[in-house]
């Protein structure tokens, strides 16, 4: 398919631009295989261009012979393009919309996209599993899952209890929900308790049984030790899921865990949450008491306090208890990856720092099997009932800033870096978040014809953009506060476009020549210490004084 | 020899074996509680013996009830400044005691009773007069270029006949006679006419302020419009003046009912009369009580406390009341018109707008001195009813309302989304509402001038304001730039819903585990402090230190003072308080430098202590979490009665 087959209209002159906070401006709006572009033409002025991936929906109004395009991105943002006649306005919508639609992944921009910088280091090669697990004391990377015959969403590489072998791993995936049978996910030096997760199992009505599963986690705890199981659904939810051929661990068979279930929402639910929440952020017209219950009904707040409490829990369980932890819900690749991620950015310090950071989405959502591809086809403006589309990882990274508001100067990395994370994840020039699994981006060849977001984020100029000139390294556990009260609304992605951010920007530059100076001034001080060191010991006079 | 002034006057007021609860975590700390003729103060037990006392708790305060199953008897404080006590006393007959003594203690009679009159800085009595000139109103006006040829000070309140709640210095039209201005206040409740609180000099646009008319269903005043007259005559800008009623029109029309009311249109020439309906003391009071069972006493679930937000109405009301400001500061700034605000007493919804109002208008407001010119000027000098709104004696129940606290708030959420504006930071606002409700200064103690004159307030209390000015680097906003404020004289908020946020450092000052544990504005103050003493050091070695950046030539101008050391920039403010006090009672052996120390003593708004250290449970973990109890930092808890408020 030819993208000009869709493309009706290419170029329209006279074409303006509204956008909140900013000035209008007129240009020439064309269409390409990839993008809206609508430039003025002049040196000094700002050129719009807009992915048609990052489009989320469109709307066309018509005053006259004049139509308007209003167009809802993914990233939040809407902006409206007023097109002189009717013919071309039309022509122009349907073609955004033909565009924004592809159904094909490899019709996706970044295949296409050549990279305009110079990749230092190749993030396709950035976190390899070997670099990662290979210490790891009583654990090894099995190659049991190399073709993916045995779990479809896991990687090829995954790290198991040293005693388990293969054929085990084999077994216990046929008990488990989508073969995810249990793998590590973190290991806390402090104390060697580890967090593992998995699918749900596969114990049904009659109560199956699988002896190579409890013989796996069981290999996990340490002798005369407890382990937790974190259920991300309620008790209820797991019991029904029982009729579906699911279920969750029973005392009996696993005598050496305590179950605790815990009340996430599930995927179609948080989509919901999303729109309703951004429904009621766009409402200019709102009274206060409107506002609050609009954000009250929206749940948004609720699903972070829960998703937070439960991370922290489960941090509390491997810290605090000493004790090993098995997450999972149903599938294990949505409400799981939330909570195994969020404890290790409580519990880790490295994972606070910028490639630390990368590693965990690396290794906790992407290799992990969180399906982006699904999850992030459509975002908040979209019309049609939600199917597959949840902003899981939108969540995830709205809780890893409620904890850099509560512990700023602990991140290596600023807010600009959770917001670039969103934005890519929803429409990228890049091909790290394309495909459901590793499996998917093998089969799409990814590393091969597309560039790493890693690769891009990697490079001097960007990390100094996104690092946080507060950071001191802090080993501590990093315990958030999760009351009601502590958690603000995430104004940097949901107010992004409805505010005026410039008084902000100027105290935060402010904030950071504050900083800038303080370090010029030790350095200062220090080489001044260090000459008056060295006239010390060179001048005999100075010595004897 | 240095007297030990605690342990004797609570011979009789001590009491051992008393629980602290954390109302917001299951954590508790044994300790002794002593009552002094000013202050309740808990000390917490040696560390050997807190260890089983936390056990015990462990398990009967889960159920958040204090008083069900468990041995001793609850007393709950509830504080001015928003801090919850729960105290558990063994003995039932020690509980009733001390209840009965803190009653009475907290319900002074006379004003000689109250702190102020005791607290002694140890400052002589020139020192002490000095504090108190530190702010001059006449000055203050003269800055805003008054007297001018259109306005003039009038001396017909000089011996309080005219108005007995206004000061005697007040700014009136130059055309406005005395027979005119007593003729008109003769109309107004209370008295109060309408007189010059701001002048905008760039427009000649006055900001006035006065009492509802008495006009009943048809009542006029023909010097009252006389006067109205006036004020918009001494504006060459305007053909006409705003008379701004700052109350809903319901309760606006009710009033004339009683003979009061609001001015109609067709007796004044060239006014436009405005309603901008912000609610009444009775109906704020309810809404802070609201909020605060809202917040109080559990673990909230997100969706109680975002509907419990809601109807509590609070900060619909604070949007109300911005917004007011903002209609005010356009019509004067743009339209460059005078504007008359009143609401029924001229005392509570008047001063919130006209200081609101004037804070968004002239950026002097938003220094540290300008903002204490500012209350003093709108708040204390024009009869804001401090005494009754506070509840600073025992008085009438349904005169107090949180009048002030929601001023302090509305300029708290401009800050917010000013970060560049305000000279001041957030605990300066906090400092002052402790100190409005605690009465240890004199500053705000009566309902009016008049009323302070005769408590001879500047002979036998401190003022408040010099003892913040000797703190002024711990409350200043690190970003402020004046720049900024040369470039935006006139602030501009938006009032969308989505910019009003809850203050949770102020409404749960005292709670720690509700706060980030590392804070922005302490981390910048440390490092800002930290460059001004290397500036310090690096003038003894070389005479080129790094050019300070261009912007920020008037702050480093601040290293002419002598840098503090790190812990009074560290601790709260409010820590320099119990410090000074230690000091005092020369009591280091009894509380020690624990207290200092100490994390729960202190406001902990941000970043108050380690990483580590938050003791929260985040789950239902069978009892296996016990790990950790055992030290902590000894805790001391030490209450004034002014901001004490016992609901048990």
């Amino acid at each position: 398919m030819e993208f000009a087959e869709l493309i009706k209209t290419p170029r329209v002159d006279g074409v303006v631009l509204h956008r909140p906070f900013l000035p209008t401006v007129e240009g020439t709006l064309c269409l390409t295989g990839h993008h809206l572009i609508l430039s003025s033409r002049q040196d000094n002025t700002e050129e719009l261009w807009l992915l048609h991936s990052n489009i989320d929906s469109i709307e066309k109004r018509f005053v006259g012979s004049l139509g308007s395009i209003i167009v809802k991105c993914k990233d939040l943002r809407v902006i409206q393009l007023d097109i002189p006649g009717m013919e071309e306005c039309l022509n122009i919508s349907s073609s955004i919309e033909a565009l924004s639609t592809l159904d094909s992944v490899s019709l996706m921009y970044p295949f296409f996209y050549r990279p305009m910088f110079e990749v230092i280091e190749d993030g396709w090669n950035s976190f390899l599993p070997q670099d990662f697990y290979w210490w790891f004391y009583e654990w090894r990377l099995s190659e049991v899952n190399t073709d993916f015959s045995v779990c479809l969403s896991y990687p090829p590489l995954v790290a198991v209890p040293k005693d388990v072998d293969d054929d085990t791993l084999r077994k216990v995936s046929t008990f488990r929900h989508g073969g995810r049978f249990p793998v590590l996910s973190y290991y806390h030096k402090k104390n060697g308790m580890v967090m593992m997760r998995a699918g749900q199992p596969l114990t049904g009505t009659n109560g199956r049984r699988c002896k190579e599963d409890e013989k796996l986690i069981n290999a996990t705890l340490r002798p005369g030790k407890r382990g937790y199981i974190i259920d991300t659904r309620t008790v209820n939810v797991a019991q029904q899921a029982k009729a579906r051929g699911g279920g969750f661990e029973l005392e009996a068979n696993y005598p050496q865990w305590r179950r605790i279930h815990k009340a996430l929402e599930r995927s179609n639910v948080l989509q919901d949450s999303l729109i309703k929440l951004v429904e009621a952020c766009n409402d200019q017209n709102h009274s206060m008491d409107r506002w609050l219950s609009k954000l009250e009904a929206s749940s948004w707040q609720s699903n972070v306090k829960e998703i937070l409490t439960t991370a922290c829990l489960a941090a509390q369980c491997i810290d605090r208890e000493g004790a090993s932890v098995l997450v999972h819900g149903t599938e294990g690749t949505d409400s799981t990856l939330q909570v195994t991620s969020l404890a290790q950015i409580i519990l880790d310090p490295t994972c606070r720092t910028i490639r630390g950071f990368q590693g965990l989405v690396e290794r906790e959502w992407l290799q992990a099997g969180h399906p982006f591809q699904q999850r992030c086809s459509q975002s908040a403006f979209s019309n049609t009932k939600p199917r597959v589309e949840a902003p899981v990882f939108l969540l995830f990274l709205d809780c890893v800033w409620q904890i850099l508001r509560q512990f700023p100067c602990s991140f290596e990395f600023c807010e600009s870096f959770l917001v670039l994370l969103f934005e890519h994840a929803y429409a990228s020039q890049f091909g790290t978040f394309l495909g459901n699994s590793a499996a998917d981006r093998s089969k799409l060849s990814l590393p091969e014809k597309t560039v790493s977001l890693w690769s891009w984020v990697n490079r001097p100029q960007e990390l100094e953009r996104l690092s946080n000139p507060l950071y001191e390294a802090n080993s501590l556990v990093i315990w958030p506060s999760v009351a009601p009260q502590s958690l603000l609304l995430w104004e940097g992605v949901f107010l992004r476009w409805n505010r005026s951010s410039k008084c902000l920007d100027e105290a935060y530059e402010e904030m950071v020549h504050i900083i800038e100076y303080n370090k010029e001034l030790q350095n200062k001080v220090n080489s001044l210490r260090r000459q008056l060191a060295e006239l010390e010991t060179e001048d005999p006079l100075l010595q004897e004084s | 020899e240095t007297k030990k002034r605690m342990p004797e006057s609570t011979k009789e007021h001590r009491v051992e074996q008393v629980r602290l609860l954390d109302r917001f975590s299951s954590k508790s700390t044994n300790g002794t509680l002593y009552l002094t003729a000013t202050h309740l103060i808990f000390v917490e037990s040696s560390s050997n013996n807190s260890t089983s006392a936390g056990q015990e708790i462990w398990v009967s305060a889960s159920g958040g009830d204090c008083s069900a199953g468990s041995a001793g008897c609850p007393l709950v404080i509830q504080c001015r400044n928003f801090r919850m006590v729960q105290f558990v006393v063994q003995r039932e007959r020690d509980c009733h005691d001390i209840y009965s003594s803190l009653l009475r203690l907290l319900r002074p009679v006379s004003y000689e009773d109250l702190y102020a009159f005791s607290y002694n800085p140890k400052q002589n009595d020139q020192q002490r007069e000095e504090g108190w000139q530190l702010i001059d109103l006449g000055a203050e006006f003269e800055r805003m270029g008054v007297p001018c040829d259109q306005w003039q000070l009038t001396d017909v309140n000089r011996d309080y006949k005219v108005c007995e709640t206004y000061p005697r210095d007040l700014y009136v039209p130059i055309t406005a006679s005395k027979p005119i201005i007593v003729g008109s206040s003769k109309f107004r409740s209370k008295g109060r006419f309408p007189v010059l609180t701001y002048f905008y000099q760039e427009k000649k646009a006055a900001v006035c302020r006065c009492s509802q008319p008495l006009s009943g269903f048809s009542a006029r005043c023909l010097e009252d419009e006389s006067l109205l007259q006036a004020i918009s005559k001494a504006n060459h800008n305007s053909r006409f003046v705003y008379v701004m009623d700052t109350r809903p029109k319901l309760n606006a029309l009710a009033n004339r009912a009683a003979g009061k009311g609001y001015e109609n249109e067709d007796n004044y020439s060239n006014i436009r009369f405005q309603f901008v309906g912000i609610e009444n003391i009775h109906v704020m009071r309810a809404s802070l009580q609201k909020l605060l069972e809202v917040i109080g006493s559990r673990p909230l679930s997100m969706s109680d406390y975002l509907v419990g937000l809601e109807s509590s109405g609070w900060l619909r009301h604070i949007k109300a009341v911005v917004d007011a400001a903002i209609f005010l500061t356009k019509a004067v700034t743009v339209e460059g018109v005078s504007v008359l605000v009143h609401c029924s007493d001229g005392w509570d919804r008047t001063a919130q707008v006209c200081s609101l109002g004037s804070l968004l208008m002239d950026p002097y407001y938003r220094t540290i001195k300008g903002f204490m010119v500012l209350i003093e000027k709108d708040w204390i000098s024009f009869g804001h009813k401090f005494a009754d709104r506070c509840d600073q004696l025992d008085g009438d129940p349904k005169e107090v309302s949180p009048i002030f606290t929601q001023f302090l708030e509305c300029v708290w959420q401009l800050t917010e989304q000013f970060p560049q504006a305000f000279e001041f930071s957030e605990w300066f606002l906090l400092q002052i509402h402790e100190h409005v409700h605690s009465c240890q200064y004199g500053n705000f103690l009566g309902n009016n001038q008049r009323q302070r004159e005769e408590l001879q307030l500047r002979e036998r209390t401190h003022s408040l304001w010099a003892f913040l000015m000797s703190e002024k680097q711990n409350y200043l906003n690190p970003f402020y730039s004046p720049a900024y404020s040369e470039a935006h004289p006139v602030l501009e908020p938006s009032t969308l819903p989505y910019h009003f946020k809850f203050w949770r450092n102020m409404y749960h000052q005292f709670d720690r585990s509700m706060h980030p544990r590392q804070s922005i504005l302490k981390t910048i103050l440390t490092l800002r402090e930290n460059s001004r003493k290397q500036l310090g050091v690096t003038p003894v070695a070389t005479s080129d230190p790094p050019a300070a950046p261009p912007t920020r030539v008037q702050r480093s101008n601040s290293n002419t003072l002598p840098p503090r050391p790190d812990s009074l920039i560290l601790g709260a403010p409010i820590n320099h308080k119990e410090v000074q006090r230690h000091e005092e009672d020369d009591e280091q052996e009894e509380v020690g430098e624990e207290a200092m120390e100490s994390t729960d003593t202190e406001r902990t708004v941000e970043g108050s202590s380690g990483t580590d250290s938050r003791k929260q449970s985040y789950g239902e973990l069978e009892g296996t979490y016990n790990s950790d109890v055992a030290k902590e930092e000894p805790a001391v808890v030490s209450l004034e009665f002014g901001v004490a408020r016992m609901t048990c």
